[in-house]
């Protein structure tokens, strides 16, 4: 194949990921709304639930593993909930085609380019894109939290399909200050961390809601009307396992941003003279990296752990996306290659 | 972390497990160490109390997250203002456009964030507190690594995680036969005999979680030391350098020094470096391709026809590494080869610089001839004869339409538009000025006159109204570049590195116990606590303990009765 032809591939293989990626996502979303750990099994099951439900969630918050079906699991499944599986085993089928499109679609306009396919921002957000679908699998693998899947394949849709449109640019060759081995490790690494604390960011999202949810209960609210947001926090796992997968993926995200950034000081050392000058994507790297480094040790601090903690990882994912959208934009400096 | 229900020997199996900060763990007057003190006992430790009071606050793990969230907020100016160290002209733009709010910021270092005093405040107040939360600990850890686990609570049903199996046979042996198989998977492991004539094995693993802990925070201070140290005694400098120039490793050949706070001239080392050919190639989009400069360089006291053959191709991504300096490619353009004849036939031959102003490299410069038009037969100095040129290089110019911007960086077919002007130039008067354009204030005085202008293509000629011409003779390229030593790099390097390790290690190893208690009357069982992690440690342990139960000899009579039965898992291996 030609140059060409391989950059048209891997801009179709990137609409069939974006495609089935979406595909992913009502399948998980069908069966989030009727599985037997969704929305009418609750519905179903809420009445008479209700009062275990109070003394439950006012009792010291034990380090039970992951029960999805919270407090209100249903005696009998609802009859919905064989099927609604189906769909949510579809999900899981659609968000591995996706993924494989998505590599195809890297390793093509690799190819296309001669280079490594993280070399813009088009690029590294799609890189990120896989790297959390990944991530997402391998959880939802592990843990029986594949129904929550939509809320992985929502972000991931919304970030590919905003790359593809206004991100994109044609495959090219690099500017000569990226020529360097260093952009294998350290743009990739960097990558894949947002890909790794996107997942963390959604799961601290969900464990934020199921933890207030659980709060609002113990306060003495109705189990169905919590109150806006929380109303979806009893459909979602128990908050201890959603905390501690939380704390797992921030673990394991932590290490490789600091490798990273390292990485990155390394190559800014060679190629602009020094390793650190405070170039504003720099400055907010450090800025992700000390408040993840807050959430780690709040994490261990009394008064910190749980929701506070977890808001403060929220906080993390949200100087990442700084990092990646108002930088790259509204700020010039160093690290200007989106290519835009 | 939830356990069940706390007593007072699942507490002494706890301690010291614990890796999070003693705060989280222990009541806040334990922590300080000297115990509980009773305010009141003396005039000596009440003045001392309130200083203890404040450090104990300082180290503690609250203040600690604090200081981090500062530290995060504290640099967010730093990329929403223009900064000083990173792009001065950026800064006296600010000051123009806002000129009420500027002087305002800059007294609250808003265009130095990360060099004023309340940034480095923060940090520093961070490692004070780093180090008074790290003494301790390491203190603690050096004690518990000789130290041998604690005893086996006397419950050990209650601990989060417990198993018992019947055994038949001498308790010391089967311990001892336990306490293989614990050290066989690198277990801590200490017996003792109870009163009751039980024997007890009691298991650590993971001293390496605090380790990493310990070493990744000690590696930040060696971090913030390397930066010191660099910021100490490093210094850098740049230089601009038009093709056939050299320049020498003195503070009076670059353009702009830096040196560190603690950092004599003396220390520049002696080289010098001469740059010969410089190439760029660009896409057709325009697009830079590749920088590469062909330069010479000699070190020490000696001339570039001593050491012909010292060549080197500098290219972004591959600086020259010389002892004691590195010499880095920032930039590079246009310089015009300009010739000047003046009305008594004096050449001026000159290249100068013109710096680039966008992607296609449409640049701008002044040639500014303070000696020209000089009678040679005069001793007298006539100024308002002086002559200076302003405009703009382009290296492709536009085959039609007005020459105002290049379309294509490379020098596909050069131009130059220059005004001419007469007069006074103003570079007379001492007042060190950019040699990137002439004195405005001189034009808007009257002083220096326009003498029109005019469009140049190679080897063209500008015959100016008096009689003298300018001719554009061709173009050379420039490169600039930084040139500078730090000498904290390899710490913060090494630093790096540590942090790193540490990180790893003190995130993925988990410090665990195990205690087996054999009794006499032939009962084995076990007990296990993690403070991190307890999922994966009850895996662990259902397989440590399995393995146990495997190489013990089993109660005959519970054999017998797992003959009866083969469902029952203690026959399964």
């Amino acid at each position: 194949m030609t140059d060409a032809q391989l950059a048209d591939l891997s801009n179709t293989l990137l609409v069939v990921a974006i495609v089935t990626y979406t595909l992913a996502m009502f399948g998980y979303a069908i069966e989030f709304a009727f599985g037997r750990k969704g929305v009418v099994a609750a519905r179903a099951a809420a009445p008479a639930q209700r009062k275990r439900v109070l003394v439950g969630a006012g009792g010291p918050a034990q380090d039970v593993p992951v029960s999805p079906a919270g407090p209100v699991a249903p005696s009998e499944p609802a009859p919905t909930a064989g099927r609604a599986a189906w769909f949510g085993r579809f999900g899981v089928l659609a968000a591995v085609v996706g993924a494989l499109a998505q590599l195809g679609c890297l390793t093509a306009r690799g190819l296309a380019a001669g280079r490594v396919p993280w070399g813009n921002m088009y690029e590294f957000v799609s890189v990120a894109c896989v790297v959390g679908t990944i991530t997402w699998l391998v959880v939802s693998a592990r843990r029986p939290v594949r129904y929550l899947g939509m809320f992985v394949m929502l972000p991931v849709v919304l970030l590919l399909g905003l790359a593809g449109t206004v991100l994109y640019v044609d495959a090219g060759p690099l500017m000569p200050a990226l020529n360097s081995y260093w952009l294998w490790i350290h743009v990739s690494t960097a990558s894949i961390s947002v890909g790794i604390f996107l997942i963390g960011g959604v799961l601290s999202v969900l464990y934020l809601l199921r933890e207030g949810y659980d709060r609002r209960i113990a306060a003495g609210r109705p189990a169905n009307a919590p109150g806006f947001p929380f109303g979806v926090g009893r459909h979602l796992p128990a908050a201890a396992g959603l905390e501690r997968m939380t704390f797992r993926l921030h673990a394991f995200g932590f290490p490789i941003w600091t490798f990273a950034i390292i990485c990155g000081a390394i190559w800014a050392e060679a190629a602009w003279s020094r390793y650190w000058g405070w170039d504003p994507k720099e400055t907010w790297a450090f800025i992700s990296w000390v408040v993840y480094a807050a959430y780690l040790h709040a994490r261990a601090t009394t008064g910190w752990r749980g929701p506070r903690a977890a808001g403060i990882a929220v906080l993390g994912f949200v100087t990442m996306m700084i990092n990646l959208y108002v930088i790259n934009f509204a700020v010039s400096g160093l690290h200007s290659y989106s290519g835009l | 972390m939830a356990t069940v229900t706390p007593s007072e020997e699942q507490e002494a199996a706890v301690t010291g497990l614990a890796t999070a900060p003693a705060d989280a763990n222990e009541p806040e007057d334990r922590r300080a160490g000297g115990g509980p003190r009773r305010p009141g006992d003396s005039a000596w430790s009440r003045a001392a109390e309130a200083p203890r009071r404040w450090w104990r606050q300082l180290t503690s793990m609250r203040t600690a997250l604090v200081l981090l969230f500062l530290l995060a907020l504290a640099a967010v100016p730093g990329s929403t203002f223009p900064q000083r160290s990173l792009n001065q002209a950026k800064v006296e733009e600010y000051f123009t456009q806002h000129p009420d709010l500027a002087p305002f910021l800059d007294k609250l270092s808003a265009f130095d964030v990360f060099a004023s005093p309340w940034f480095a405040a923060i940090y520093l107040l961070l490692f004070v507190s780093l180090v008074g939360c790290l003494v301790p600990r390491i203190r603690v850890h050096g004690r518990a690594l000789v130290k041998r686990p604690p005893a086996a609570p006397r419950h050990l049903d209650r601990l989060p995680l417990s198993s018992s199996a019947p055994v038949a046979g001498d308790p010391a042996a089967i311990a001892n036969t336990a306490r293989g198989v614990l050290r066989r998977g690198r277990w801590r492991t200490v017996v003792r005999t109870e009163a009751s004539g039980a024997v007890t094995v009691s298991a650590e693993k993971g001293y390496l979680r605090e380790t990493g802990n310990l070493a990744f925070h000690l590696a930040l201070v060696g971090l913030l030391v390397g930066i010191a140290s660099g910021s100490l005694w490093g210094w850098k400098a740049s230089v601009l350098v038009v093709e056939g120039n050299a320049f020498c490793d003195t503070v009076q050949a670059y353009d702009s020094f830096t040196p560190g706070t603690r950092m004599r001239d003396a220390a520049l080392p002696s080289f010098c470096v001469q740059l010969d050919d410089f190439r760029a190639t660009y896409l057709e989009s325009g697009q830079p391709e590749n920088f590469s400069a062909k330069v010479k360089y000699v070190q020490g006291d000696r001339a570039f026809t001593e050491d012909p053959d010292a060549g080197y191709d500098l290219r972004v991504n591959h600086p020259l590494r010389l002892n004691g300096a590195n010499v880095y490619l920032i930039n590079h353009g246009y310089a015009p080869m300009l010739k000047y004849t003046d009305r008594y036939g004096t050449v001026f031959e000159e290249s100068p610089a013109f710096l680039p102003q966008d992607s296609q490299l449409t640049s701008e410069g002044a040639f500014v001839l303070p000696d020209a038009n000089q009678n040679p037969k005069s001793t007298t100095r006539t100024a308002d004869v002086q002559m200076a040129f302003t405009g703009f290089f382009l290296p492709t110019a536009p085959p039609s339409g007005p020459p105002i911007r290049s379309i294509y960086p490379a020098a596909d077919d050069p131009a130059v538009t220059l005004v001419g002007y007469r007069g006074d130039t103003g570079l007379n008067s001492g007042i060190p000025r950019s040699v990137y354009s002439i004195d405005q204030n001189q034009v808007d005085s009257g002083a220096l006159k326009s003498v029109g202008s005019k469009k140049l293509s190679v080897g063209e000629v500008w015959t100016l109204d008096d009689g003298s011409s300018l001719q554009f003779v061709g173009y050379k390229e420039f490169m600039t570049v930084q040139v500078g030593h730090d000498p904290g790099e390899k710490v913060v390097l090494i630093a790096a590195a540590f942090m790193l390790v540490g990180l790893v290690t003190s995130l993925t190893v988990r410090r665990r116990r195990l205690f087996v208690r054999v009794t006499p009357d032939g009962e084995l069982t076990a007990g296990g606590l993690a403070r991190t992690d307890p999922d994966r440690y009850a895996e662990e342990f259902r397989r440590i303990v399995d393995r146990i139960e495997d190489t013990v000899p089993p109660d005959p009579k519970q054999s017998e009765l797992a003959g009866e039965e083969p469902a029952s898992t203690e026959g399964a291996s």
